[in-house]
């Protein structure tokens, strides 16, 4: 009985201080002054192995995914004689939704899986004691040039996804199905607002980025450095991530359109 | 030469997401010039405004002049008063105007249509912060029955 009471206790002492340590990290990760100079050729670095190489999965999977929803929307909408406003449902779901989120999810699974991994070796390796004992300080050196990398990429990502993912609900609704070219499009116009969704999605997918890219460096930071600590750690990061983005989403939807 | 490339490669990214955001936000969004360049306000008090929000359009035979910026509640009856901000590319409209609540389609939003009045030499033109007077309420289908079916038992 007060084995089962203390082991919860134990989950929820370290459950705090896991969220205590990752805030420590992040904040002598980002806090200091930055060296301009030396810092820009690592997040030049990291934006190419985060952004760029990301690229590739984004565009394909915004291209299905608005294609997809093309032909999910004309299949229902046309029973009401509504398929005019296609254009309108498949912008408004790219940009407040799926936009932000699959980027997000997919984002996790492409590169914070593969930042976990990565400054998880370094430490069983003892690269980032090496980098102590030569009094450079691996948060400003190795998770500073990384985290701000995939603050800045995902949006980015998330932006192509949407606009790919429309391209692609045109080709399905327009090009394929018959849909009304200029109808499409004016419907769209008509109903998407700067501010209420692309705004808004611009926000979800910063907010998105901060969380994943942070779970991801403390994961493989505070790692176990063995392969089954390493392992288990990039596990993890993609579940947390995931989880997190999905929960975060509700919380912010119900903020922003609510 | 590697750290060209990478460069080069996070530019076009850059670039191309750059391109993205023009994309969605002058193909896909409403870019009509309506109350983002300058603008007036006007105002008008109904007895009942439906679902009137915020952000719904001002339309002139189906063109849209402006949006509703503000509903509030005035004066010792509370009486509904919407602002109107109208599109100062549409500034002369006589003040015997008038304006009602109408809904588009059957099922649609509700948006104000806004009947531009006579014009000779004895009235005046509507400026920023002025009244119109003349105004329609919203149809509240509840009130519409009601009335039926009172007028059905008076017979």
């Amino acid at each position: 009985m007060f084995d089962r009471i203390a082991a919860l206790g134990k989950t929820v002492l370290d459950t705090v201080a896991g969220a205590g340590a990752a805030l420590i990290m992040l904040v002598r990760a980002l806090i200091g002054r930055p060296n301009l100079r030396k810092s820009w050729p690592l997040l030049m670095q990291q934006m190419y192995s985060l952004g760029v190489l990301s690229l590739l999965i984004i565009i394909i999977s915004g291209l299905f995914i608005g294609m997809v929803l093309g032909l999910q929307g004309y299949t229902i909408l046309v029973d009401f004689g509504a398929e005019q406003s296609l254009g309108q449902m498949v912008a408004l779901s790219l940009l407040r939704e799926l936009g932000p989120v699959v980027t997000a999810l997919l984002f996790a699974g492409r590169a914070g899986s593969a930042l976990t991994a990565e400054i998880g070796l370094m430490k069983a390796t003892e690269q980032l004691s090496s980098l102590e004992m030569m009094a450079v300080d691996p948060l400003r050196r190795v998770v500073s040039p990384r985290f701000w990398a995939g603050f800045y990429s995902m949006p980015i990502l998330a932006t192509i996804f949407s606009a790919v993912g429309i391209y692609g609900g045109y080709l399905v609704g327009v090009q394929w199905l018959g849909v009304d070219d200029g109808a499409f499009w004016s419907v769209m116009q008509s109903s998407v607002e700067w501010q209420e969704d692309i705004l808004n999605g611009l926000i979800k997918s910063i907010v998105f980025a901060f969380v994943v890219t942070w779970i991801a460096l403390y994961k493989g930071y505070n790692c176990t450095p063995t392969s089954v600590g390493i392992s288990r750690a990039t596990t993890s990061t993609v579940v947390t991530a995931s989880l997190a983005v999905l929960g975060l989403d509700f919380v912010l939807t119900a903020l922003m359109f609510g | 030469m590697e750290s060209r490339n990478t460069h080069l490669a996070v530019g076009m990214f850059v670039i191309l997401g750059i391109v993205a955001m023009l994309f969605l936000g002058l193909r896909a969004a409403n870019t009509s010039a309506v109350t983002t360049g300058e603008t007036y306000k006007i105002f008008a008090k109904f007895d009942n405004i439906g679902g009137l929000k915020e952000r719904s359009p001002v339309k002139v035979g189906g063109v849209v002049v402006g949006r509703v910026s503000a509903i509030s509640l005035d004066g010792a009856y509370y009486e509904p008063l919407v602002e109107m901000t109208i599109s100062k590319r549409y500034s002369e409209f006589s003040d015997t105007s008038s304006v009602s609540i109408l809904t588009s389609g059957l099922l649609g939003e509700q948006y104000i249509g806004l009947n531009p009045g006579f014009i000779d030499d004895t009235v005046e033109m509507l400026g920023d912060g002025d009244f119109i007077y003349d105004t329609k309420s919203a149809l509240v289908l509840e009130d519409l029955i009601g009335q039926f079916l009172f007028g059905q038992g008076n017979d």
